[in-house]
């Protein structure tokens, strides 16, 4: 920082040595600086609003290639649950739901992960630790998509079909009202298993805003509470919870939103097939998956505008999502900025 | 006695609280260290001098990732050198110029949502864009959908680390006559660089394992290319062919790429934290 400042300053005084001793330069100066100002204002301005460009582009590029689809489907599209390339007849119903629920299920777990995750950093880790381990974290999110894939389809699949699903079909398989769920044969891939590896790749993010909301708690607050005797998990669930709630909220849904979207891991262990089954232990699909997995081979017009129309329902759907989760983390922040 | 049976309970409550929070930190971690020691077990073996000398093989005989990683070095670099200057200029309006104007605040909140865009969808896009146009795959289609991932992320970046510069740095430029693209040029931007740096750093390390994007702008080349203007061998998509196949030889080809990227990956991660933290430490 200081040598910054420094070499800043010295051309600083050099510039002005020179247009102290020739005014007319000076006056041409001032006008070449004023022309630049304008130009270099204008363009910044351009690229900001050349970010605004892009949304409007890719929703308009989605519309317009999904139109063959819209036209010839219309709403019957969203409920309809046949995928076939065969007799030219496609409906969403089934990756729409694939989507729905592996982000849900995933959510499930990594929700209560995050927060264990997130307590323990703010309030229980050694001040020493903190650093490493919460790096280690946010290297979960670094690892590519593809890398969870491979290692959930090579490795976490095989061995959650032989040492975890067996027991679980035998003995929650019979449950009443719930067993449904877990009936079929142990395959290892499925609906659970994607929702399982989601969970692993979103829990970094939602630890992430937790983290961070969980940090603006005013430490008066807190410690007022430990001065009435509460225990540190009471603080972490009557004090710092509920006033981060809405910031929470936030970062579950940002949680959602990445979840939803998340492709190449989803592709590689959910079986991509196109049917509705009630037990999670089935092979499923999710929208983006079978846009990884169909698109480069669909033929024919109303194949690849129905694929790109399920495109568009995505976007629309983390559109709303990640929109949600933005306006809450934000309300969050401005309240922080208040108070403090 | 109540009063102490109470006490006794809430302390239970506590232990067991604490303790699942433990549980939830090691879960984590276990995840993390069961990926790396994964890819380090099948990675290891198949990381021979070939897979760097040699180009893909068709099944069934040996060979090598050269193209592909040539091929994923050119579509990230290119994507780096489109993606870099159009989010640093963005995020200085937003942090220099517009800051409180309606447009930054609009900007920013829809860079929020780009930031965590489907990436499946931004292939999607530049396929309907670009590929349609040019009637086949392309790796300058691939460079353009690995910079439109770039740019959110570096306009968020520049921003952030723009607006932790001292506004009196400012000040004393403008104090002394400086006109306000040289405020930002030599003051700001070199005062915020290691930030600006670090974000430039994340941002490649996003794409270099971006493969839904891929699939549908650059697709695969089983054969050496360096020509922007065809399909462009790239290690994410020869990972997913390669990992999906019967074939072990491919396999364990896809067991190299994925050590080879994730390692890269992680470096850059890390490598971008220590020169943040470096430079803000000693300032």
């Amino acid at each position: 920082m200081v040598k910054h400042s420094q070499s800043v300053s010295r051309s600083a005084i050099e510039a002005t040595d020179e247009t102290f001793f020739n005014g007319r330069l000076q006056l041409e100066r001032t006008a070449k600086g004023q022309l630049l100002d304008r130009l270099f204002r204008g363009l910044t301005r351009f690229f900001a609003v050349f970010v605004l460009l892009i949304l409007v582009a890719m929703i308009a590029a989605l519309l317009a290639g999904s139109m063959p689809s819209i036209r010839r489907f219309g709403f019957h599209f969203f409920v309809d649950a046949s995928w076939n390339p065969v007799t030219n007849q496609f409906g969403a119903l089934v990756p729409i739901v694939g989507t729905v629920v592996t982000s849900l299920i995933a959510l499930l777990i990594a929700v209560p992960v995050s927060f264990g995750i997130a307590i323990f950093l703010t309030e229980l880790s050694p001040r020493s630790l903190r650093g490493p381990l919460g790096t280690a974290i946010e290297l979960l999110a670094a690892i590519p998509s593809i890398i969870y894939g491979m290692w959930g389809l090579f490795v976490f699949a095989p061995f959650f079909a032989a040492h975890i699903q067996p027991w679980v079909i035998e003995h929650l398989g019979s449950w009443p009202l719930v067993g449904f769920l877990f009936q079929g044969a142990p395959m290892g891939i499925g609906v659970f298993t994607a929702a399982f590896i989601l969970a692993i790749m979103v829990i970094p993010f939602v630890t992430a805003v937790m983290r961070d909301v969980f940090e603006i708690v005013p430490p008066l607050l807190k410690e007022s509470a430990y001065g009435l005797g509460s225990t540190t998990w009471e603080v972490a669930s009557s004090i710092v919870l509920p006033y981060t709630r809405v910031g929470v909220m936030g970062g579950v849904i940002l949680g959602l939103g990445r979840a939803l979207g998340e492709t190449m891991a989803v592709t590689f262990v959910i079986g991509n097939a196109h049917e509705l089954s009630s037990s999670l232990f089935m092979p499923g699909n999710t929208i983006s998956s079978s846009l990884a997995n169909e698109f480069t081979e669909a033929v024919g017009e109303l194949y690849t505008s129905s694929l790109v129309e399920l495109g568009l329902v995505l976007f629309v759907i983390t559109f709303v999502v990640l929109a949600l989760a933005k306006v809450l983390i934000l309300r969050m922040r401005r309240r922080a900025g208040v108070q403090a | 006695m109540r009063a102490s049976q109470r006490y006794f309970h809430r302390r239970v409550v506590n232990v067991i609280g604490l303790v699942a929070s433990c549980a939830a930190m090691i879960f984590g971690l276990f995840f993390l260290g069961a990926i790396l020691f994964t890819l380090l077990k099948n990675g290891l073996p198949a990381l021979k001098m070939a897979v760097f000398t040699e180009m893909t093989p068709p099944p069934g005989s040996a060979g090598g990732l050269l193209n592909a990683i040539v091929g994923s070095l050119m579509m990230s670099g290119l994507a780096t050198l489109i993606g870099t200057p159009i989010g640093i200029l963005a995020g200085t309006y937003l942090a220099e110029f517009g800051s409180g104007s309606p447009l930054a605040s609009t900007v920013r909140f829809i860079n929020g949502i780009l930031l965590s865009a489907p990436s499946v969808v931004i292939g999607f896009f530049i396929y309907t864009l670009v590929v349609i146009k040019m009637g086949h795959f392309s790796g300058f289609a691939g460079a353009l959908a690995l910079a439109t991932i770039i740019i959110p992320v570096v306009v968020n970046s520049t921003e952030n680390m723009l607006k932790l510069v001292p506004n009196t740095l400012r000040e004393a430029a403008a104090a002394l006559g400086a006109p306000q693209w040289k405020i930002t040029w030599y003051v700001t931007y070199r005062a915020a660089s290691a930030g600006i740096m670090t974000g430039i750093l994340l941002a490649v390390a996003r794409i270099s394992g971006e493969t839904a994007p891929l699939l549908f702008t650059a697709l695969n080349n089983q054969f050496f290319s360096a020509d922007l203007g065809r399909p462009l061998a790239n290690l994410p998509v020869v990972i997913f062919q390669f990992a999906m196949s019967p074939y072990e030889d491919w396999q364990h080809l896809a067991w190299a790429g994925a050590l080879l990227i994730t390692f890269a990956v992680l470096i850059l991660n890390i490598v971008a934290r220590f020169i943040l933290r470096r430079t803000s430490t000693s300032g």
